[in-house]
């Protein structure tokens, strides 16, 4: 371990503990969002740092659209029972088959966009008051002013201009009935500081960060796993090469990136050196400039 | 490697999202498909090059506007240190978000327009910065180029910000000129005004020294959450977790558990299942004591030797957040680190007018108004003096009805 690393990496630690147990401490009925990715990944981890040798004070709550990749169902499930904790799964099929959402069609179909409503139903159906997720500030512009104790409406909505003011490492988490409050406890954490951290606490990750061979097919200009959810057609070429993926969402919008990077050392030098960032990877928000703060405005993560 | 949070106050017109742009863009800091949006928008500046304020300009209302509303953060890391900036809007309506901003940061940059020089705003922001007790400034004298790089207008801005350092008791103050649209001493030294020998800002951002928490004698850890497993194994086990807001704890250090004053010594520091002798400022850790003493979320432990202030009346500097204006009839919320308690504005003293720093009477407070008040809470609160420490000293006011944050206090003094 790199001694210049400790200290930041100690601190950017340090404050997510606190924020992890502020929810603890300030809420009824919360719940930490696990979508199988690095990020929900570091949060478990500070979890067992804030709450050990106790039990979490929430279960983890994981959003399933069905299109996973199989990786990380695996790791999923795994990772539950070393932890020993409660896990509550939300499926979007279920949400397709109750009428409440429609499955796009055409080649650029994802479930993507589904994955909110039943993010809600599960809030709603649970109780939930707080939901911890781990979402940082430096994806994204809209993302860069985001609270870290961020209020939801009843209709799931985020409000940037009636955002509360945070000051000093005083957290306000009073809500009305019906609203819930997003935590954000790796706010301050870039994607770098997330890899130096895995590598210093050996955390395992699903396989699929790492390289591996898979068949892909090129679409808009990005490496997408050749999935039979992808809607293809003759105009899709499959080729055999040595991907990774730098996020873990749904098969239909996280794109790989090319890459001989099989290990934990190799993905950090490939970082430093990248010149795409992460959510560059991410299909969903090229749609439009605005497309992150439309999608967090209607209850997106 | 460590960690300089800090934040930026100038007004629309100074520049202040484009030197952010400029340290993020000359410390390589943007990556390539930022850089390609970045170019792709239609924002330019008047010669064809990037607007670099569009890298911070998050929000779409702002993008409209063409103005900051809001706090936005920003991150980089450099090989001797990681940043991270809170980018405050200027304007006197905003002045609530700016606060935030200095609240949670080390150090502030103030911008001055080199052709305005010190205005009515410069003053606003660093009355500012002086409440919010930041001991490190940086006076970035900008649009230097505008100026022909004049070493007699630096040197006049300098002297005039001076007198104002001085009657608001900033001490520490380094001023540098700039020019962040043409990257001037902002990451890079400037070949334009060899006059000024300093260094650039981002070298000065690198090496300053900033950990004031550590060495304070005042050792304080606000209780958040008691770990109890209540299994087989673990039945006596009863840890208190928390962040150590300020000072050190060391195995067997007296300590006082406030409000209630029950004494104990620490007998364990765990952090994470690993033992320590001893635990700083900052560290989230779990401490156990020798004694079976009642605690609960809302407490916090001191060192004996180092009591805070345990007062319901208290003396504080107030700045209003709120649309809805301060109402000294009903009960608000305080929260002061994991304490939430009643309280009740007793005696508004009086407020200050942040553009000349006069101070006026006092009979309500609106939106960004910030004065002197006294608040009676129904629980007593364990405190410090903001100046001397500045997270067991401030705490925020809850509006119950609506549960906004609607208020800053800054705690000056017991009134008992």
């Amino acid at each position: 371990m790199n001694k210049q690393d400790t200290t930041y990496l100690d601190q950017l630690e340090a404050e997510a503990i606190h924020i992890l147990r502020e929810v603890a401490g300030q809420f009824e009925k919360p719940a930490l969002l696990f979508s199988g990715g690095k990020d929900s990944i570091t949060l478990v981890r500070l979890a067992e740092k804030a709450f050990r040798p106790g039990k979490f004070p929430f279960p983890l709550v994981h959003i399933d659209t069905g299109h996973n990749f199989p990786e990380t169902i695996t790791y999923r499930d795994k990772m539950i029972d070393r932890l020993g904790e409660k896990l509550i799964v939300g499926y979007v099929q279920d949400s397709i088959d109750q009428g409440k959402v429609i499955e796009q069609k055409g080649k650029n179909a994802s479930r993507n966009a589904l994955q909110t409503v039943t993010l809600l139903d599960t809030i709603a159906a649970n109780k939930f008051d707080a939901c911890i997720g781990g979402a940082r500030r430096d994806e994204e512009k809209a993302r860069a002013k985001e609270r870290i104790f961020s209020v939801r409406d009843e209709f799931g909505q985020w409000d940037p201009k009636r955002q509360r003011p945070e000051l000093w490492n005083v957290y306000n988490g009073k809500i009305h009935k019906g609203e819930n409050v997003r935590v954000f406890p790796i706010s301050n954490w870039t994607e770098l500081d997330v890899w130096n951290y895995i590598r210093r606490e050996e955390i395992e990750l699903p396989s699929i960060y790492f390289a591996h061979q898979r068949d892909v097919i090129t679409r808009n200009g990005q490496l997408m796993a050749a999935a039979e959810f992808l809607n293809m057609d003759e105009q899709d070429v499959i080729a055999n090469k040595n991907v990774r993926f730098r996020t873990v969402g749904d098969m239909t919008c996280t794109a790989a990136v090319e890459s001989d990077a099989f290990l934990i050392d190799d993905i950090i030098e490939e970082i430093k050196a990248s010149k795409i960032s992460e959510r560059g990877a991410r299909m969903d928000d090229k749609v439009s400039e605005a497309a992150m703060e439309d999608r967090k405005k209607g209850g997106y993560f | 490697m460590d960690l300089l949070k800090f934040f930026t106050a100038g007004s629309v017109d100074d520049g202040k999202s484009t030197l952010i742009g400029r340290l993020l863009f000359d410390s390589e800091s943007i990556l390539a498909d930022q850089l390609e949006a970045l170019q792709q928008s239609n924002r330019k500046n008047d010669d064809g090059t990037i607007d670099l304020a569009i890298l911070t300009d998050g929000l779409k209302a702002e993008r409209e506007q063409g103005i900051t509303i809001d706090v936005a953060y920003k991150y980089f890391q450099t090989d001797n240190r990681k940043f991270i900036i809170a980018d405050t809007p200027g304007h006197i309506q905003y002045t609530r978000n700016m606060v935030t901003g200095a609240s949670n940061s080390n150090l502030a940059i103030i911008l001055v327009d080199a052709r305005n020089g010190v205005v009515e705003q410069t003053v606003r922001h660093s009355f500012i910065v002086s409440l919010l007790e930041l001991k490190h400034v940086v006076v970035c004298v900008n649009k230097m180029d505008m100026v022909n790089y004049s070493q007699e207008t630096f040197d006049n801005i300098h002297k005039a910000y001076s007198e104002i350092a001085s009657k608001l008791h900033l001490n520490e103050v380094t001023y540098i000129p700039v020019s962040a649209l043409k990257g001037d001493n902002v990451v890079n030294v400037s070949v334009n005004m060899p006059w000024y020998t300093g260094k650039s800002l981002l070298d000065h951002l690198e090496t300053i020294e900033v950990n004031e928490d550590e060495k304070s004698p005042q050792a304080r850890m606000p209780v958040q959450w008691v770990i109890r497993p209540q299994t087989d194994e673990l039945h006596d086990y009863r840890g208190y977790a928390g962040r150590v807001s300020s000072g050190s704890f060391h195995v067997n250090d007296k300590v006082t558990i406030l409000p209630s004053g029950v004494r104990s010594e620490i007998s364990r520091i765990e952090t994470f299942g690993q033992d320590q002798q001893e635990i700083h400022s900052g560290m989230s850790v779990t401490l156990h004591l020798k004694d079976n003493v009642d605690i609960s979320r809302g407490d916090i432990l001191v060192n004996s030797s180092h009591e805070p202030i345990v007062s319901q009346l208290i003396e504080a500097d107030l700045c209003w957040m709120d649309t809805k204006p301060l109402d000294d009839s009903i009960m608000y919320l305080v929260q002061h680190n994991s304490k939430q308690t009643k309280c009740k504005i007793r005696e508004m003293l009086h407020k200050v007018n942040i553009n000349t720093l006069e101070k006026i009477p006092a009979d309500t407070f609106q939106l960004n108004d910030i004065g002197r008040v006294v608040i009676k809470t129904a629980d007593a609160l364990a405190f410090d003096l903001y100046h001397e420490n500045k997270q067991n000293g401030g705490a925020i006011l809850i509006d119950s009805r609506t549960n906004l944050t609607v208020g800053a206090l800054m705690f000056r003094a017991s009134v008992e």
